[in-house]
Formats: structure tokens, C-alpha cells, sequence
């Protein structure tokens, strides 16, 4: 098991190092002079050489790779050409931020996504089971930008439930914080708990057919402890991998509901920068995120080896 | 032969029909897909009025001669969505048919000839994987600036790597199949097994997964036209429709819900009937 676990270690830094090479070639790769193109029309020579200096971009190509890859490595992102701010700073900013809509989001899918995938699959094509089909349809295929604004359309506007916009730290207590994160929670995580859903009811379908749960049922057990005991253990191996998977359309999902709740977050900043072309806040922000999602993957990695017992034993054997 | 080949497809025809029949859910999906290509391609005739003609009055609620209202520069909305199911399906189709072109070939050379090629071209897929699909997209159009055209390339990429991924692990499988060793100890050269033998025998999982996938691509698209990162605004899709009109969702409530609705009735009638495909051909394929 420790060899598989440091197998994938290794490997999810192989990937951020290829990101960060990638992220280096983006800059690189805009047609024309990235600088010229920073800073618009009006900038004069002087504040052009400037700030190709600052960003490295006098030096040979494979100076400004290393210098990079160095950079990257102690987390000095640079300074964002749009307000002169440190772009560690900056994202030490939004974090908590998007964090807490990750977290929250993360939390009311699986808390709203594995119940409605059980019963799916335990009372397959009942009514219960067609109606969670359908919503987990619908909510794959609603973009989350929109059903952010319908939630701030009815909930917020019409009902006034909840504040629309904006975000208050946990610091200043925990229903503020709450209130303003809940809807777009709710907004980012819904496709995700979609996709959830439908693989809990397709993989606990595909056990219970199994003779072992027949074997359990003989035995006189009661359904409740065949189904949430013997069956839902077996059925979590393949959850806990598309959980891996599908963590990227959370992610997304929180990247673009900023914008629509207006608040500071990774996603805002990212989005603005691109707008603004502030490169060195798009650099970070894109490569952050790439970094999120890998070891949000490597960490279901780890997670697959407790649940998984043949991983366990195999990587013993080798 | 001659009479033998169109008996054989009519009844593959007529087994599908069998089947898409039995599936409401994906003869709705069906249905709605052949409104909206139809009504695309029609636009122009189909339109009530100039998509971009700002002469009638502004925010103006849906009525007989507007059926779902104007937006905040007075042009009819329900022609603008028609409009804007052009730019969507055509962003949709195009961008899924790229990345197939690109992914397939990588995915169908990696496979075969394995060694440092397959190394090679599976850490370039690892590398596209390791970014979510829509941050591939949105770095793509900081890179290239909006426009439609950048639109269809940034989302491409993004889909590349399932394909390579996809066609990949259909070749290993298909590879040592005794068919394909024969033909190879036949003499045939690689570039003809690949096309003539392997190619057709893995068109089934791309196919579902290039359904689902124009799903994702015009979700992606809307989404990235309302970030403001997509299409030139000037250009009516259903994400720069919502872009426009943020500011008067809360009393103008028509301009919030429809262009939604059209995006979610088409990414939904696309995935009815990939879910159909999927069990149709019997395919096994993860879901996202």
C-alpha cells in the first residue's frame, strides 16, 4: 500500500510540473508581444522594457523557464500589472472564499446525492427512482451560472431568504457565513451532485445483483443492513473514483458562480484577469486550480486503498 | 451482394427505430434536436422579426407579437434564442468533430504502436487531463481572444484527451483480437489496419461519448460567452443573452429565464438521447 501511495505521489507532482510547463508555454504562446498586449496601446517604451524585465521576458528562453519553475516552486507568483498587488497576496485573499463554497458545495451534494442514489437503486423504476433520474438529468444539464440566477431571482429577491451577493468570513460567525455561501453552494455543486447520483444508483444497482447479496438476504438479514452494510461497500469503490473525477466540475462550477454571486473569489479573479489581461493573477489562478484538482485526485487515491482491500494486497505482492 | 446490402441496413434501421420508441425519454430528445437543427437552419425564415433590429419598444414582456418579450435594446427575444441555437449547435457539433479529429488519431497511434510513443502522447493527455475541462477552455481564450472560431478551438482541446483516452484503450483491446494479427501476418502495413480494422471497430464509444460530449461543449460555450470570455458580444448566443441582460433579470423576468430554458432543453434532449445511445450499443463508458 505504501508503494501505491507514493507511486501516486510521484506521479501528481510529475503532473503540476507538467501544468506549470504548460502555464509557462501560455504566456509564451499569445500571438504577438504579451507585454504590448498588457498593457494596451498607450504604454511608452519605458514602461514596456519595465515590465518585461519584471516578468522575465529579456532573458533566453530557457533562462525564463527555470527562473519559472523556481518562481513557481516557493510560490512567488509575481505582482499583478492591474493593481501593483503581490499575486500571493491576492489569492491568499480569495481562498478562504472559494474554499468555503468548495467545501459547502462538496458537503450538501454528497449529503443530498448519496441518499437519492440509494433509494434510486433499492426501489429501481418507482416513481421515487424516475423522478430522481430526471432531476439528476435536469441538473446535469442546467449551466450553473443560470440556476445561480434563478436561485438569486426566487430565493433571494422574491422570498428574500437569502442575501444575493457578496460573502461574510466564517470569523464573524457561523449563520452569516452560512447564508451567504448557501446559495452558491447549491449552484455549484448541483451537476456534480447529478453525476454522483446516477453512478451510486448504477454501481449499488450492479451489486445488489450480486449472489452475495442474495446470500445476505437468505441469511434473513433485514434490507436495511444488506443494502447500507454488505452492498454499499462494495458499491463505493467506483463512487469514490468518479467522486475523483467529477471534483473538476465542482470545481468549475465554483470558478464561474463567483461572478454570478459577486464575490472575490479564485474564479472572480481569474475571470477578471483574463478581461483585464493581467497575466501573472491568470498564471497563477489557472496553475492553482490544476494543483487543486490534482491532489483533490490524489487524495481520492489514498481514500480508494482504505476502501479498496484488492488495492491493499495487491501492491503487498509486488 | 448487391440485393443483400440495403436488406441488412433496413434492418438495422428498423431495430433502432424499435428502440428509440421504446425510450421516451430519448424520442422527446430526438424530437427536440430535429426542432432546433431544423429551426437553425431555417433561421432566417423561421425568425419573426430582425435579431438585431432594436426598433421595437425595450423590455417589452412576452405578448402575440413578441413571444418572449424584448430585451434592454428592444430587439425581439425569441428570435435572437433562434439565433443563438445557431451559434450553439454550431460551436457544439464543430468543436466535438475537432477534438474527435485530433484525439482519435493520437489515442488510435498510441495504442498501437505502443513504446515511447504511447509514453509520449499519454503524458500530453495526462497534462490536459490534469486541467478541468472548462479552466482548459477559459486559459485557451486568454491565450487567444474571443471570437467564434477560438470558441470551437478552446473547447477542442479541452475534449481532446477523452478521445485519446477512449480510441486508446478500444485499440489495445482490438489489437490482439486474432482478426486483426491475421491481417498484420498478411502483410497488411499498420496505416491500413488502423484505418480499415481498428477505426470501425471503436466507432461505438466515440460515438456516445461525442453525443454527451456536444452536450458538455454548449454548456461550455454559453458558459463561457456569459463570463464574457466567449464569442464577440455583438454576437447573439444564449451565454452573451444573459450576459446582457444581468442587470434587468429581477424586473425583467423573461430575459432571465428563456435563453436558460433553451440551453437546458437542448443540453438535456442531447443527453436523453446519448443515454439511449449508450444502451443501444451496448457501451460501457465512465459517466462525466
Amino acid at each position: 500500500m505504501k508503494t501505491y501511495i507514493a507511486q501516486r505521489i510521484l506521479y501528481a507532482l510529475v503532473v503540476m510540473f507538467l501544468a506549470a510547463t504548460l502555464v509557462f508555454f501560455m504566456l509564451r504562446a499569445i500571438p504577438g508581444d504579451p507585454v504590448a498586449a498588457m498593457l494596451g496601446a498607450e504604454a511608452t517604451p519605458q514602461v514596456v522594457a519595465q515590465l518585461r524585465a519584471n516578468l522575465g521576458l529579456d532573458k533566453p528562453f530557457v533562462i525564463q523557464y527555470f527562473y519559472w519553475l523556481r518562481n513557481m516552486a516557493i510560490a512567488e507568483m509575481g505582482v499583478s500589472i492591474q493593481n501593483r498587488q503581490k499575486v500571493a497576496t491576492l489569492l491568499v485573499e480569495c481562498l478562504p472564499r472559494t474554499l468555503s463554497i468548495a467545501f459547502m458545495a462538496l458537503c450538501i451534494s454528497l449529503l443530498v446525492s448519496l441518499p437519492a442514489g440509494i433509494i434510486s437503486a433499492v426501489k429501481r423504476r418507482s416513481l421515487a427512482d424516475h423522478s430522481v433520474t430526471i432531476l439528476a438529468f435536469i441538473g446535469l444539464s442546467m449551466p450553473n451560472f443560470w440556476l445561480g440566477i434563478m436561485l438569486i431571482l426566487f430565493l433571494g429577491v422574491k422570498l428574500s431568504w437569502f442575501p444575493t451577493i457578496g460573502y461574510t468570513p466564517l470569523s464573524s460567525g457561523f449563520a452569516p457565513w452560512f447564508k451567504h455561501i448557501f446559495l452558491p453552494s447549491v449552484a455549484a455543486g448541483v451537476p456534480f451532485a447529478a453525476v454522483i447520483c446516477r453512478m451510486t444508483r448504477s454501481s449499488l444497482i450492479e451489486v445488489l445483483d450480486e449472489l452475495y447479496i442474495a446470500t445476505a438476504r437468505a441469511k434473513g438479514l433485514s434490507e436495511k443492513v444488506v443494502v447500507l452494510k454488505h452492498a454499499l461497500r462494495n458499491a463505493l469503490i467506483p463512487i469514490i473514483t468518479v467522486i475523483g473525477i467529477a471534483f473538476s466540475l465542482l470545481l468549475v462550477g465554483v470558478v464561474v458562480i463567483e461572478e454570478v454571486f459577486a464575490i472575490q473569489g479564485m474564479g472572480r479573479l481569474l475571470i477578471r484577469g483574463i478581461i483585464n489581461r493581467d497575466f501573472p493573477v491568470v498564471q497563477a489562478c489557472i496553475l492553482f486550480i490544476a494543483c487543486t484538482f490534482v491532489f483533490a485526485n490524489l487524495f481520492v487515491d489514498i481514500l480508494y486503498t482504505i476502501v479498496n482491500p484488492k488495492i491493499r494486497f495487491e501492491s503487498h505482492e509486488r | 451482394m448487391s440485393d443483400k446490402a440495403p436488406k441488412r441496413r433496413r434492418t438495422t434501421m428498423s431495430r433502432l427505430k424499435n428502440s428509440i420508441s421504446r425510450d421516451q425519454k430519448a424520442l422527446i430528445g430526438v424530437i427536440v434536436i430535429i426542432v432546433e437543427v431544423f429551426a437553425a437552419v431555417f433561421a432566417p425564415f423561421v425568425m419573426p422579426h430582425d435579431p438585431d433590429s432594436q426598433e421595437y419598444k425595450m423590455l417589452a414582456s412576452p405578448s402575440f407579437k413578441h413571444l418572449l418579450g424584448t430585451d434592454e435594446f428592444g430587439r425581439d427575444l425569441f428570435s435572437r434564442i433562434i439565433a443563438g441555437a445557431r451559434v450553439s449547435l454550431v460551436v457544439g457539433i464543430s468543436s466535438v468533430v475537432l477534438a474527435i479529429m485530433v484525439g482519435v488519431p493520437l489515442g488510435l497511434v498510441s495504442g498501437y504502436f505502443g513504446g515511447w510513443v504511447d509514453i509520449l502522447l499519454q503524458r500530453i493527455v495526462d497534462l490536459i487531463w490534469s486541467f478541468p475541462n472548462l479552466i482548459i477552455a477559459v486559459g485557451m481564450m486568454a491565450v487567444l481572444g474571443p471570437g467564434l472560431l477560438n470558441v470551437i478551438i478552446a473547447i477542442s482541446v479541452a475534449y481532446v484527451d477523452d478521445f485519446a483516452r477512449i480510441s486508446r484503450s478500444e485499440v489495445l483491446s482490438i489489437r490482439e483480437e486474432e482478426y486483426v494479427i491475421a491481417i498484420r501476418a498478411l502483410g497488411s502495413n499498420s496505416l491500413r489496419v488502423l484505418v480499415r480494422h481498428v477505426l470501425p471497430n471503436s466507432m461505438a464509444p466515440i460515438i456516445v461519448v461525442g453525443t454527451v460530449s456536444i452536450s458538455y461543449a454548449i454548456l461550455a460555450e454559453s458558459t463561457l460567452s456569459f463570463l464574457g470570455l466567449g464569442v464577440r458580444i455583438t454576437t447573439p448566443t444564449w451565454g452573451i443573452i444573459l450576459n446582457g441582460a444581468r442587470e434587468f433579470f429581477t424586473t425583467s423576468w423573461w430575459l432571465g429565464i428563456f435563453p436558460g430554458l433553451a440551453i437546458m432543453v437542448t443540453v438535456l434532449s442531447i443527453n436523453f438521447v446519448g443515454d439511449w445511445m449508450r444502451d443501444f450499443l451496448d457501451v460501457k463508458v465512465r459517466e462525466v
